[in-house]
C-alpha cells in the first residue's frame, strides 16, 4: 500500500506494507541512510529518530504510526551551508571512532538540547541512556553536547 | 681462513614496503595536484587513515588536503594480510612513510635535472620545488606514471622526528565529517542499482544439521526472489529488506533442525577438564622455578567467553557476473579472506574482486568474513543482481567468533623482605586465531554448513614474541626465578578467534591482580611494590605518572565503600606502555567512577587519536570486566540481544582522564588495544581495597561481590 510520510519538512509516498518498520522506508525508500540498524529491537539507538518532538527508535515504529507526523533525520541537522552546533561540537571534540552510533546519538541529543537549553552532565548521561556506543567515545560525546549546548545559549 | 660462501642476509625495507617493493603499489603523485594513497590497511574506527595520510604528507612536503585515498582492494591494493594487533603504523605507516621519501627523492632528481642547478639547492613547500637561485617545478607537472614505476631502494632516509610538522600533531579525522552528517559511510549504507535483499536461517545449534524443509510457501511469500537451499545453509533472497527479515523468520518456523553434541557447561574451568588433549609448553623459565620463600601465594583466575558485539551487525555486498564475483566487505583482510572464498566457490582467484568498505568497530575478528560469504552464497542464485546481507543482532551474538575463555594460576614466593623470589603462571586457553587464511581448511561459517561441506582450518596461536593466548603471559617484572606455562586446548565448544588483546587481556588481569595480592602480603604498597620490581625505565614512568594524576596516596585503605587500584602491562612486552588506576563506588553494583591512564606509544603520530583510542579501550575492557558474558545452554548460544548482554551504557560509563607520555624519538605503535588487562586488574584491585574481597573471576557482577563478601 502507499503511506505517506512527511520526512525532514518533505511529503513523501513510501509503497511499502504497513508493518514495514520506518526504518528500512528511511533507509531503503528515501535514501537516507544516516539512520542505522542496530538491533531491529529498540535496545541500541543506532536508528534514533525525531517524531512530533521526541527521539525515538525507528526500527521500533511501523509506518504505519509514523504516517502524518513530523519526522526528522539526522540529515536534516545541516542545512546545506552549515553544520548544526552539535555536529560542529561532534569535530571539534572528535567525538566518534566508529561513527556507527553517532546518527542516533546526535538526534538524541538534539531532542534534548531542543527542550533543555543548558543540561548538566545527569541530564546528557539520562537522555542519551538508550543509545549504545560499543567504541567507547562517551566521555567525548558529553563534552561535545555540553559545548554545542553553549553554543546554542549564544556563549562562547 | 675460509670465506663464509652463506649470502649476506637480505635487508629488509621498512614495514609492509618489505613485501610490497612497487613504489606505486603505494603511491601515485597526479597531474591535478592530488597525491592518491593505497594501503592494505582498512578503517575500523581507529582512525588508522587518518594517520597514514599524515605519515605520507610529512614526508613528501605536501599538505594533507592533497592527499586522496583509495579503498583497499584485491584489485590493486597492497597485500598487507589482516588489519589487526595495532600494528598497522607499524606496517603500512613505516612503508608509505619510506615510500613517500623515496617519491620526494626521484621527483627532487628530476627538478635538479630540469632547472640545471643542484640537489642541495632545492627546497620544496606543498609540492613546489624552487631552486636556490631562481626557477621552480611542481611535482604535478614533474610526475610522470614511470615516476614511481619501480622498487623502492634503500638509499633514502625518512626525516628525523625533529624535521616533523604534520607528524606529531592532532589533525581531526578525515572520516569524521561524513559520519556525523549521515553520509553513506559503511558497507551497510552502499545501494547499487537493483539491490536485493538477503538473509540467513542459521542452524539451531553450533553442529545441527538440517533434516527437511518444505520452502514452497516461503517462495511465495511476497518480493521473495530466491530460497536458497544447499546442505544446511538456508537463506532467502528479497526485493525488500524487512521482506527478507519476514521470509528468514519463517523458514526458522519451518526449518527441522537435527542438534549436534551438547554443549558443556558455561564455565571457564572446563578447559581444565580437556588437558589430555592441550598442547603444553613452557613458554619462560628463569632461575630455578622450584625456589621457596619465606611467604607462598597462589591464586587462580578466569575469563569467560566474551563478544565483541559490534554496534553494527556484520554487512557485505555481493554480486556476480559471467562467472566471476564482485564483492564489498569489512573485512580486515581482503587477501586471504578472498583465498578462502575461492576455495568455497572452486574458483580461481582473480574471478573474486573484493573490495573493503568500511564497517563499525569490530575489535577483532567478528562476522564480517562469514556474512561476506552468506551475500556472494545468496547472489549466486541472482546472477546480475546485487545481494545485500546484513545479520541480524540474534546472528551477531549467536554466531561471531568469541574471545575465548582462560583459566590463569599463579603462585609466587617472597622473600623476608617481602620481595618476589619466584614466580609462577599456568594458562589454559582455546585457540585465538581463526581467521580466514589458515591452514588446511577454511575459516568460514556458511563453508561448513553446505552439502559438500568444507573442513575449518586447524586454529592458530599467533607466536611469541606476540603471542596469541600467552600474549602477555610473561611477566615485564624481573624475577630471578620464573616460570610460565601455555595450556593451548585447539578444540573449543563454540568457535573463538581474536579479540582486542587476544590472550593479553585476561593474562595481564590475572598478573596484576596477583601483584595487588603479593603487594599486600608483603605489607607494601601496590604503586612502590611495582616500581622496585621493574628495571624498564619507560614502564615506571608511566606508573609514576598515573599515580601522580591521581594523587595515589601509599597504602590508602578504602573505605568499605570506595576504593581504588592500579595496574599495568606493556602491550604484547613490545609495544605500547598503559597504566591504569580506577576508582569504584560500591552500591547495588560495582559504579566505577573514574579512571585514570598514562600511556606512552612511542612516537605518537596523531596524539587525539591515540587518547580517543586509550579511552575507548578503557571503557571497553572495563565494560567486559564487569559485566560481559556469552551464554549458552545445552543446544546453542542463549545470549542473542543486547538485554542479555548488556555493555556499560552513557549512566555507566567513568569519568576519564588520560595523559600521554610522548617518546617522538621512538619508533610509533599502535594504541588500539594496550588498555584490556590493565584496565580489568586495576578495577579488580579497587574493589578489594574497598571491600577487602577479591574477584578473580570476571565479570565482577553483583552476585559474585555477594559471594566474595560471604565467603
Ligand atoms: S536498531 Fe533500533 S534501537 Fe537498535
Ligand atoms: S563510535 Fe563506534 S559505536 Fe560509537
Amino acid at each position: 500500500m502507499t503511506l505517506t510520510l512527511n520526512v525532514n519538512g518533505k511529503t513523501c509516498a513510501v509503497e511499502a506494507d504497513a508493518e514495514t518498520p520506518l526504518l528500512y522506508a528511511l533507509r531503503n525508500d528515501l535514501g537516507l541512510v544516516g539512520t542505522r540498524y542496530g538491533c531491529g529491537l529498540g535496545q541500541c539507538g543506532a536508528c534514533t529518530v525525531i517524531i512530533d518532538g521526541k527521539a525515538v527508535q525507528s526500527c521500533d515504529v511501523p509506518l504505519s504510526a509514523a504516517a502524518g507526523k513530523q519526522i526528522s533525520t539526522v540529515e536534516a541537522l545541516c542545512s546545506d551551508t552549515s553544520l548544526h552546533p552539535l555536529q560542529k561540537a561532534f569535530i571539534a571534540e572528535q567525538a566518534a571512532q566508529c561513527g556507527y552510533c553517532a546518527s542516533g546519538i546526535l538526534m538524541a541529543a538534539k531532542a534534548l538540547l531542543d527542550t533543555n537549553s543548558n543540561p548538566s552532565d545527569a541530564d546528557i548521561r539520562n537522555a542519551l541512556e538508550r543509545n549504545l556506543c560499543r567504541c567507547g567515545t562517551h566521555s567525548r560525546i558529553m563534552r561535545a553536547v555540553k559545548r554545542a549546548a553553549k553554543e546554542l545559549r549564544g556563549e562562547r | 681462513m675460509a670465506q663464509a660462501n652463506t649470502p649476506a642476509p637480505a635487508r629488509k625495507l621498512p614495514g609492509s614496503l618489505d613485501t610490497n617493493r612497487r613504489l606505486d603499489r603505494w603511491l601515485s603523485i597526479n597531474p591535478d595536484g592530488t597525491v592518491t594513497l593505497v594501503t592494505g590497511k582498512v578503517e575500523i574506527g581507529q582512525g588508522i587513515l587518518t594517520a597514514l595520510i599524515q605519515m605520507t604528507a610529512e614526508e613528501l612536503d605536501i599538505d594533507v588536503s592533497r592527499i586522496r585515498l583509495k579503498p583497499a582492494s584485491t584489485a590493486f591494493s597492497p597485500d598487507e594480510g589482516i588489519t589487526s594487533g595495532s600494528r598497522s603504523i607499524q606496517e603500512s605507516g613505516l612503508a608509505l612513510r619510506h615510500a613517500a621519501a623515496e617519491a620526494r627523492d626521484l621527483l627532487l632528481a628530476r627538478a635538479a635535472q630540469k632547472l640545471g642547478v643542484t640537489l642541495e639547492s632545492l627546497t620544496v613547500k606543498d609540492g613546489v620545488i624552487s631552486a636556490r637561485g631562481g626557477g621552480s617545478a611542481t611535482y604535478w607537472e614533474l610526475a610522470t606514471p614511470d615516476l614511481l614505476a619501480r622498487e623502492a631502494s634503500f638509499d633514502v632516509s625518512a626525516k628525523l622526528p625533529q624535521e616533523h610538522v604534520v607528524v606529531g600533531t592532532s589533525l581531526e579525522r578525515i572520516d569524521i565529517p561524513d559520519k556525523i552528517s549521515g553520509k553513506p559511510s559503511f558497507v551497510q549504507d552502499m545501494k547499487l542499482p537493483g539491490t536485493l535483499h538477503g538473509r540467513v536461517c542459521r542452524p539451531l545449534g553450533p553442529k545441527a544439521t538440517l533434516q527437511a524443509i518444505d520452502v514452497k510457501e516461503v517462495e511465495q511469500m511476497p518480493g521473495v526472489v530466491a530460497v536458497v537451499r544447499d546442505g544446511s545453509f538456508l537463506g532467502v533472497v528479497a526485493e525488500r529488506e524487512e521482506q527478507a527479515i519476514r521470509a528468514e523468520r519463517r523458514l526458522a518456523r519451518l526449518a527441522q533442525w537435527t542438534l549436534g553434541p551438547a554443549l558443556p557447561a558455561n564455565d571457564p574451568r572446563q578447559l581444565l577438564t580437556l588437558q589430555a588433549e592441550a598442547e603444553t609448553e613452557v613458554i619462560s623459565s628463569k632461575g630455578n622455578p622450584d625456589t621457596g620463600g619465606a611467604k607462598q601465594l597462589s591464586a587462580e583466575y578466569t575469563k569467560p567467553y566474551i563478544a565483541h558485539a559490534s554496534l553494527a551487525p556484520s554487512c557485505a555486498v555481493a554480486q556476480w557476473e559471467g562467472g566471476k564475483v564482485r564483492i564489498w566487505t569489512h573485512s580486515q583482510g581482503i587477501y586471504p579472506l578472498r583465498g578462502d572464498m575461492a576455495q568455497v566457490l572452486g574458483l580461481p582467484e582473480d574471478h573474486i574482486i573484493i573490495t573493503h568498505a568500511e564497517g563499525a568497530g569490530c575489535y577483532g575478528h567478528n562476522a564480517a568474513d562469514d556474512v561476506t560469504l552468506d551475500a556472494v552464497l545468496l547472489a549466486r542464485a541472482v546472477p546480475g543482481r546485487p545481494v545485500r546481507v546484513q545479520w541480524m543482532r540474534e546472528d551477531e551474538f549467536g554466531w561471531e567468533p568469541f574471545s575465548s575463555p582462560m583459566v590463569m594460576k599463579l603462585n609466587a614466593s617472597l622473600d623476608d623482605q617481602g620481595n618476589i623470589v619466584n614466580w609462577g603462571h599456568e594458562l589454559w586457553s582455546h585457540a585465538h586465531s581463526t581467521r580466514p587464511g589458515g591452514r588446511g581448511g577454511v575459516n568460514l561459517l556458511a563453508a561448513w554448513h553446505l552439502e559438500k561441506p568444507l573442513p575449518a582450518a586447524k586454529p592458530g596461536n599467533p607466536p611469541l614474541p606476540g603471542g596469541g593466548s600467552h600474549r602477555n603471559a610473561i611477566p615485564l617484572y624481573d624475577f630471578p626465578n620464573q616460570k610460565v606455562t601455555n595450556h593451548l586446548i585447539r578444540r573449543s565448544p563454540l568457535r573463538t578467534s581474536a579479540l582486542r588483546a587476544l590472550g593479553g587481556f585476561a593474562n595481564a588481569f590475572a598478573i596484576e591482580c596477583f601483584m595487588d595480592e603479593l603487594a599486600e602480603a608483603a605489607g607494601a604498597d601496590p604503586v612502590e611494590f611495582r616500581l622496585r620490581h621493574l628495571k624498564d625505565g619507560r614502564a615506571k614512568a608511566v606508573i609514576e605518572r598515573v599515580a601522580q594524576m591521581a594523587a595515589w596516596k601509599p597504602k590508602e585503605k578504602g573505605d568499605g565503600e570506595r576504593g581504588r587500584g592500579i595496574g599495568f602491562a606493556r602491550y604484547k612486552n613490545l609495544a605500547a606502555y598503559i597504566a591504569v588506576i580506577a576508582e569504584v563506588k560500591i552500591e547495588e553494583e560495582v559504579r566505577l567512577t573514574k579512571l585514570w591512564g598514562a600511556v606512552d606509544v612511542g612516537q605518537a603520530i596523531n596524539p587525539d587519536g591515540v587518547i580517543n583510542q586509550i579511552e575507548g579501550g578503557m571503557i571497553q575492557s572495563a565494560s567486559m570486566a564487569l559485566k560481559e558474558r556469552i551464554d549458552f545452554d545445552r543446544a546453542t548460544v542463549t545470549t542473542r540481544t543486547w538485554d542479555d548482554y548488556p555493555i556499560l551504557r552513557f549512566t555507566e560509563v567513568p569519568e576519564i582522564e588520560v595523559a600521554l607520555i610522548n617518546r617522538p624519538e621512538a619508533p610509533p605503535v599502535g594504541a588500539g588495544e594496550g588498555t584490556q588487562g590493565p584496565v580489568a586488574a586495576a578495577i579488580g584491585n579497587a574493589i578489594h581495597n574497598a571491600l577487602g574481597a577479591r574477584l578473580r573471576d570476571m565479570p565482577f557482577t553483583r552476585d559474585r561481590i555477594v559471594a566474595a563478601l560471604s565467603a
